[in-house]
């Protein structure tokens, strides 16, 4: 789950990092007075809250010197569609506003908490280049860029702190607040069970060390253990994916016309690429579950058919554990109750499968049976077409 | 032959009196397996599927000896399970649960690192994967039995249902498999592709490698590596993920493509250009492995 800047900042601020004077964030324009006035004296920074880097390029990031000049902006912002390199070509609209004090740059520096799989620990990548995008920064800069890997069971330890302190060249009067602050990011990182925690740019103030940006992603496994975040709202998901989510679906939302229905991860990303092969265009990744009994696919049947995109629907079930009969009566059962609009195309493969074909054959509802998968997704791009 | 596996494992299920635990366990006991001990604590002294329950491990292993571990238990308890299976001694252990928190694996792989650097050896399956099967021998994990026969194909793979997929199109053209094993969909895996490949070239019993892999992380790449290093016997390659966006985790937590790495376009081409052989179509990875094999049997 990826966390908006406010509320990463939120986050750290309360755990020891020192982060800009905040106004807090407003919806509306009639909040931007009071947001100033808690942010302190001009100048201010007007920082819309989207899932997205990039913002400062695409107008997402303002700087106002006047109330009067905040006011222009905050108009134009609220409400506006923003672009960025990281947005795919899709515009985010922007609902929330941070209002921040400005501070004082002396530099910027790059610091991120990423989970390294291969090596199979936390491990922190920093740069002394830092409002770059990382990415960029490890193609321009290679150089430039320190990776640091980090016991999970003890943090970042004094010396790795110091270390990181001198090869950044962060002046001696702040290299003991720059390593106070590593260490609560990386233990922040472990405590609350992140996958990412990056803060680009880390700044060096006259005084000290600032969070000038925070981007936090948790890992969703964990958040069973962090129940205040449990409750924040997952501002990435789209409304059906939501949905899908509480019905304990795995769903993600693609722009293709051939919904799908599949028991498994693995095999329903493959349903996805034979669909492709055969010339469709998937309208999503859905993932069924084990048990997929009568409930589960009236479940799941009723969040692809909410897609207006979709003109056919693939099944594609490998019975193993679970039988190929059982699951074609929760098909029948679902259509039953469902009445389908579309074509739909039903593959079942595995234990009792047979059965499971006569169940479909022989329910009087029009279904689209295939052997195999190939088949199966030939005819459901030929359905659409 | 077979690797992890055999017919004289004996295996003790940690989180056996659960539901889940429980049904596998019976399926497993049905195929043949050696289950010989449960743990669940607080029920020490019973007995579940006429098998004794044990309070720890430790107290299952002292009394079976049990040496494969193949755990069931919830994901928030599931890393402290790992960890007791290895501190018991366990030289194999099988973690199906979905969902553990990453940094608690983070720190599994810590323990288990101090554990082989002082000398032992040790293979951590999983999490979040259908276990391993040795066909006609012994099966630890939730795979149907049914579709696998026993054979020299060594299979790998990230997902549970698209190994049955690949199992079922190899076992359909007469190929059988020596062992399959499914080493999970999460971003840290106890053993990750290279580990298994190790493992089958040097057994006597597989002479080619079905391997699926799927969009995030980098272990296809350093398998592809280690393939083209360390390897005799042909791989047949698979990716899943081709029609998947960027930034979106597909169902399984390290299936997700990140900062433009982990893509399938990546994968594929590692894979090819270290001369693994690789399928395109889901549908014809029985086919393209009966294929190649046509002329040795002709």
């Amino acid at each position: 789950m990826k966390l908006l800047e406010f509320e990463a900042k939120d986050i750290l601020k309360v755990r020891g990092v020192p982060v800009p004077p905040n106004g807090g964030v407003i919806k509306k324009t009639v909040q931007l007075t009071a947001a100033l006035k808690r942010a302190g004296q001009a100048p201010w920074v007007l920082k819309a809250q989207v899932l997205a880097g990039g913002r400062g390029k695409a107008g997402g990031i303002k700087l106002a010197k006047t109330p009067k000049e905040a006011k222009e902006f905050a108009k134009v912002m609220l409400g506006m569609d923003l672009a960025t390199h990281q947005t795919h070509g899709q515009a985010i609209k922007v609902r929330e506003l941070l209002i921040e004090g400005g501070v004082k740059i002396e530099r910027e520096l790059y610091f991120s908490v990423v989970l390294d799989r291969k090596a199979a620990a936390p491990t922190i990548i920093a740069s002394a280049q830092g409002g770059m995008e990382i990415e960029s920064l490890a193609v321009e800069h290679p150089e430039s860029v320190i990776r640091m890997s980090v016991d999970p069971n003890v943090g970042l330890r004094d010396f790795a702190a110091r270390r990181l302190a001198f090869a950044l060249d962060v002046p001696m009067d702040r290299v003991g607040e720059f390593c106070r602050v590593a260490k609560v990011l990386v233990q922040s990182f472990i405590e609350l069970d992140c996958s990412l925690l990056e803060i680009n740019p880390l700044i060096l103030t006259p005084k000290g060390v600032m969070a000038l940006d925070a981007k936090i992603i948790i890992d969703d496994s964990a958040l069973f253990r962090h129940p205040e975040l449990a409750k924040t709202a997952d501002h990435e998901a789209s409304a059906l994916e939501v949905e899908a989510k509480k019905a304990d679906i795995s769903y993600v939302g693609l722009d293709g016309s051939i919904g799908c229905m599949v028991n498994g991860a693995g095999l329903a990303m493959g349903t996805m690429d034979t669909i492709a092969l055969a010339g469709g265009s998937p309208a999503n990744f859905l993932d069924v579950g084990g048990g997929a009994d009568e409930e589960r696919v009236t479940r799941a049947l009723k969040i692809i058919l909410k897609d207006k995109k979709v003109r056919a629907i693939l099944i594609n079930i490998f019975g193993g554990i679970v039988k190929c009969d059982m699951i074609a009566s929760g098909v029948v059962a679902a259509l039953r109750k469902i009445k389908l609009q579309v074509p739909l195309v039903v593959r079942l493969q595995g234990t009792n499968v047979e059965k499971g074909q006569e169940i479909l054959a022989k329910s009087g509802i029009p279904i689209i049976q295939a052997d195999d998968l190939w088949t199966a997704a030939q005819k459901a791009v030929e359905a659409v077409k | 032959m077979a690797i992890i596996l055999d017919k004289d494992s004996k295996i003790v299920v940690q989180g056996f009196t659960g539901s889940q635990g429980s049904f596998h366990a019976k399926q497993c006991m049905d195929y043949g397996s050696q289950i010989v001990a449960g743990v669940t604590p607080g029920r020490g002294g019973q007995t579940h599927l006429d098998r004794p329950v044990f309070n720890t491990v430790h107290d299952a292993v002292r009394n079976t000896g049990a040496f494969v571990s193949l755990i069931f238990v919830p994901a928030p308890f599931a890393a402290d399970s790992i960890m007791e299976a290895v501190d018991a001694g366990c030289s194999t252990i099988i973690s199906i649960t979905e969902g553990i928190p990453v940094i608690d694996m983070a720190k599994v792989k810590r323990y288990i690192n101090q554990q082989t650097l002082s000398g032992r050896e040790m293979t951590l399956i999983g999490p979040n994967c259908p276990g391993v099967i040795t066909p006609g021998q012994c099966k630890a994990g939730i795979m149907p039995a049914f579709i696998h026969k026993p054979g020299t194909i060594g299979v790998i793979s990230r997902s549970g249902t698209l190994t049955y997929e690949a199992v079922d199109q190899l076992t359909k053209r007469g190929l059988g498999q020596s062992t399959v094993v499914g080493i999970g969909g999460d971003p840290i895996a106890g053993s990750n592709f290279s580990d298994i490949l190790a493992k089958f070239e040097k057994d006597d019993g597989t002479d080619a490698i079905v391997m699926i892999g799927e969009i995030g992380g980098s272990a296809e790449e350093e398998a592809a590596r280690f393939f083209k290093e360390k390897m005799s016997k042909p791989v047949f390659g698979f990716i899943a993920g081709k029609a998947a966006p960027e930034g979106r985790r597909m169902g399984h937590a390290g299936a997700i493509i990140e900062g433009g790495s982990g893509t399938h376009a990546s994968k594929m081409k590692a894979m090819r250009e270290a001369g693994i052989i690789m399928v395109e179509n889901l549908s014809e990875i029985g086919e393209t492995v009966a294929k190649s094999r046509r002329p040795l049997a002709a």
